[in-house]
Order: C-alpha cells, then sequence, then structure tokens
C-alpha cells in the first residue's frame, strides 16, 4: 500500500536522504531501525509532507503524495505521530483529539478511544502539558486514531518512556494491527519493534541498506546489529 | 484608521451610524485579506520577521497618504447618533451615553471572542495553531486557511474600533498609530498569546493613562512605559503569559 521509490530530501543543502526505497503492504507493520541521524524521522516527514522531497514518489494505493501539503496528505488517510509527541500543551486532552476529528462518523469514536486508553479517561480535562510522557503518547496516538487513518506513521513513540510504559505501547499497536491499519514504525528500542513487526528495515547514512521479514531478521539479528546499528 | 473613514463615509451617505458600524469592518476585513494574498504571503516562505514589518509600515504610510488625498488632510467628524446622544445618570453621576455604549459593546466584543475561541471548532483550531501549526497542518488542516481568517477578523475588529472612536476623537490620520502603541503595550503586559491576559492588560492600561493624565498629567504616557518595564522585569512573557 505504501511504497517510497528513490526518495531524496535535503535540508538546506545536506542530502539527508539519498534514494530511499521500501514497501510495507497493507495491514502489515514496517519498522524502520538505524543510528541516530541517519534520516528515519526525516523519511517519516517526508510521508506526511513536512519535508519536501526533491526527487522520487511516495504513493499510497498508488495514489502520489509527494508535492502534496500535510493537510491533504492527511486527508489521504495518513495520521502522524511525531517523535516527541507535540501535543498542544495548552488544550484539554479532549480538545487535543478534536483537533484531528473531521469526520463526525469516524469509526474511533471519543468515547471508543478513551476505552482503549483508560489512563487519558481519567485526565480528560486536563491540559496536554500536564500528562506524563506515557500518557502524552497515548493521546498522540489516539489524535492520529480519530482521523481514521489507512495508514500509521510512529516515530519513535517508546522514546522516554517506563519499560512498563513500553510494555503496554507494544499491546496498543498489537490492537491496531487488529483493526486492518497499515502501520510505519521508526523505532530504536529493538525488543519493541521486533516484538511488532512484520517487516524489518535498515538504514544507514539515507538509505536502506537492509530489509527482510521480521523472522530473517531475527535469526542474523547479532550480525546486523554488529554491522549496521553499533557506534 | 481606514475603520474610521470608511465608517465615516458610509454614515455620510446612508445617514446611518449603525450601518457604518457593520459595513465599515467587513469592507477593511475585505481589504486586509487583499493586503494579505498580494503583500505578505509572498514573505511567509523568509526567515527574517522584518520584511513583513516594513511591508506593513509602508502601507500604513500609502494608506495615510491615500487617505489624504481621498478625504483631505483636515480630521473629519462623526455625528454621535441621535439616540445615544446626552448623559445617563449612572450611580448619582453623569456620564455620556456614548460611553456607556461603547463599554457595553467592549463587553459583548470581548465576550463573543471569547466564546468563539473557547466554544467553536474553528476557534479550537485557532488555539492549536497558535501552539504548533506545523502540527495542526499534519493531522488535516489548511493552515493558511486558518490565518487569513484571524487576519479578517483582527482587520475586521480594527475596521469596527475606527468606526467607534471616530464620534469620539474624530478621523484623523494619526489615529492608527496612536491606537498601535496602546496595543502592543497591552499585548506585551498581558502576555502574549493569552486572551484573558490582554484583557486585563488592556484594562490596566486604561486605568493608568486616566489616573496619570488626571494627576500627573505630563508623565501619563512614561507611567505607562514603566509599567511595562515593571511587568517584563517580574514576570518577561508579561502577566499571563509564559517564558519561553
Ligand atoms: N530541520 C532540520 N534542518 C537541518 N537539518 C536537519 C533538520 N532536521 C534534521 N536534520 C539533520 O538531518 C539528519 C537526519 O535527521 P533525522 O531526524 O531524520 O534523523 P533520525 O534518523 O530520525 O535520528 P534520531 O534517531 O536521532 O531521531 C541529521 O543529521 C539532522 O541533523
Ligand atoms: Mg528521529
Amino acid at each position: 500500500m505504501l511504497k517510497i521509490n528513490n526518495l531524496h530530501t535535503y535540508y538546506g543543502l545536506g542530502h539527508i536522504l539519498q534514494g530511499v526505497d521500501m514497501k510495507i503492504d497493507t495491514g502489515s507493520i514496517g519498522v524502520l531501525i538505524g543510528r541516530n541521524g541517519v534520516g528515519k524521522s526525516t523519511t517519516i516527514k517526508s510521508v506526511i509532507g513536512l519535508a519536501e522531497p526533491a526527487q522520487g514518489n511516495i504513493t499510497l494505493f498508488d495514489n502520489e503524495l509527494v508535492g502534496k501539503k500535510p493537510h491533504n496528505i492527511a486527508k489521504a488517510g495518513v495520521a502522524y505521530v511525531p517523535e516527541g509527541r507535540l501535543i498542544f500543551p495548552d488544550l484539554t486532552v479532549i480538545e487535543n483529539i478534536k483537533v484531528a476529528n473531521h469526520k463526525p462518523d469516524s469509526s474511533w469514536s471519543i468515547s471508543r478511544l478513551l476505552k482503549l486508553f483508560p489512563s487519558l479517561k481519567a485526565r480528560e480535562t486536563n491540559k496536554g502539558s500536564q500528562l506524563s510522557g506515557g500518557e502524552q503518547q497515548m493521546l498522540a496516538i489516539a489524535r492520529a486514531l480519530i482521523m481514521d487513518p489507512k495508514l500509521i506513521l510512529l516515530d519513535e513513540p517508546s522514546q522516554g518512556l517506563a519499560p512498563l510504559v513500553v510494555k503496554e505501547l507494544a499491546k496498543v499497536i498489537k490492537i491496531l494491527k487488529e483493526t486492518g491499519v497499515t502501520i510505519f514504525l521508526v523505532e530504536q528500542n529493538l525488543k519493541l519493534a521486533t516484538a511488532v513487526a512484520d517487516h524489518v528495515f535498515v538504514m544507514v547514512k539515507g538509505k536502506i541498506v537492509y530489509h527482510n521479514p521480521v523472522n530473517d531478521f531475527l535469526k542474523e539479528e547479532d550480525k546486523i546489529k554488529k554491522k549496521y546499528l553499533t557506534l | 484608521m481606514l475603520g474610521a473613514y470608511i465608517g465615516y463615509t458610509v454614515a455620510i451617505y446612508t445617514g446611518s451610524f449603525f450601518l457604518a458600524l457593520i459595513i465599515a469592518p467587513i469592507l477593511v476585513a475585505c481589504f486586509g485579506i487583499v493586503f494579505e494574498k498580494l503583500l505578505l504571503s509572498p514573505l511567509y516562505k523568509r526567515q527574517d520577521g522584518g520584511a513583513y514589518l516594513m511591508v506593513t509600515f509602508g502601507l500604513a504610510v500609502i494608506l495615510a497618504e491615500a487617505i489624504k488625498l481621498t478625504w483631505g488632510a483636515d480630521p473629519k467628524g462623526v455625528q454621535i447618533p441621535e439616540m445615544l446622544r446626552g448623559i445617563v445618570i449612572v450611580f448619582d453621576f453623569p456620564f455620556p451615553k456614548y460611553r456607556v455604549f461603547l463599554i457595553i459593546i467592549g463587553v459583548l466584543m470581548a465576550l463573543s471572542a471569547w466564546l468563539f475561541l473557547e466554544k467553536t471548532r474553528i476557534g479550537l483550531l485557532i488555539r492549536a495553531v497558535s501552539q504548533n501549526p506545523q502540527m495542526v497542518n499534519a493531522l488535516g488542516t489548511n493552515v493558511v486557511f486558518i490565518r487569513n481568517l484571524v487576519f479578517a477578523i483582527g482587520c475586521g475588529l480594527a475596521g469596527m474600533g475606527g468606526v467607534l472612536a471616530a464620534p469620539m476623537v474624530t478621523a484623523f490620520l494619526g489615529m492608527g498609530s496612536s491606537v498601535i502603541i496602546d496595543a502592543f503595550v497591552i499585548v506585551i503586559i498581558g502576555g502574549m498569546g493569552s486572551f484573558l491576559g490582554s484583557i486585563i492588560g488592556s484594562l490596566l492600561v486604561a486605568f493608568v493613562l486616566v489616573f496619570g493624565a488626571y494627576y500627573v498629567p505630563d508623565l501619563a504616557l512614561a507611567i505607562i512605559y514603566l509599567l511595562m518595564l515593571i511587568i517584563l522585569i517580574v514576570r518577561p512573557g508579561g502577566l499571563l503569559g509564559k517564558e519561553e
């Protein structure tokens, strides 16, 4: 469903993505891993349109996304859960969700979301800035779900979370997968990544240097780690 | 200022102050949108904020000259409508009816602005955009549209202010700039981005101006800036603003 083809993205003169190729099947979870600063977030931002690729294609069900504005990409069915969550700090939990609520007939109603995230239900009227990191992460996911997306972009959701919360996060990601939504996950936490992934992509300096189904990856995990992931 | 002059013209042609109060803000809002689309939006890609200031300032100068050419340089008095002339007795004090009218309008406008921001979907999006425009954009809202809307509403309100002020101060060429300085001080004192802050700021500034003008007429303006200075030292973000 999501195809990224020979993608090049620059920040000023910095040639960050140097020909990225990826493919994530409908209803599956593709995980992108790689060291700090290799361009994982830039890849995600290129999909949602916050970074403008200079060359290459990104297609969602054969619908070209490159050149479209972020709000039109969102309307095409892509929901973005950014690195660092980026909750609106002065809006309440409910208001944060409502910002993304464009369809009244979303299959994810606010009450259904609050059932999935009981920790948010208890804090309904709290401001975004008053939430813990874990609660903010769940809120960022809830905010994405209300858009009824076909594809969810999750950028390092486990960052800064306690192990117990990471476990809960893994559960949530699996529940999402059961609903049939496709997930593009960027994750440094390999345990979480391999627990949920169908397919693993490894990025080095703006290029995909390795990709395989998760079972094959697990067989050669140590080798890949040594070769591409340790400093 | 444009609002005051357009209001003056509409009032002259239609003979109705209240019609002017409705038509002038709409015209000023339209003018604002055209100005924003034509001159400001090409600058959004630039990093330096100075460009906006220059263009806006340049436009203010052009506008002042255009007004001079159209309406002449002498101040234009606008008649207070019949039903708002005279005085009312408030707590045993005589008080001009028009001022009471202004106070009521002011409270009503502040209240409706607050309701609009807090209770409507567009208001919610405006608040979200002020916190993180990129994120609002990525969540499916056209931020440019929201910005244009806010700009138009702002211009419309300024136009309304101009019409309302015209009977009190007459429409004159410098009226825009004196308001801008007051508005600037109010926003700084109240705190950027805080609605309640700007209301408190405006009450505070008005209070100081009036009392200052009564007791130490020469220093009233200086006291305002002193107030701003003290508040900025104690709370760099303004009374209700956030510190960066
Ligand atoms: N807005 C920006 N302007 C200029 N350079 C940027 C910008 N954002 C990122 N970069 C640079 O682009 C490169 C890739 O950044 P990116 O955020 O995509 O990395 P990442 O793989 O997500 O890293 P991390 O694991 O730390 O999140 C980095 O070298 C970074 O310094
Ligand atoms: Mg990143």
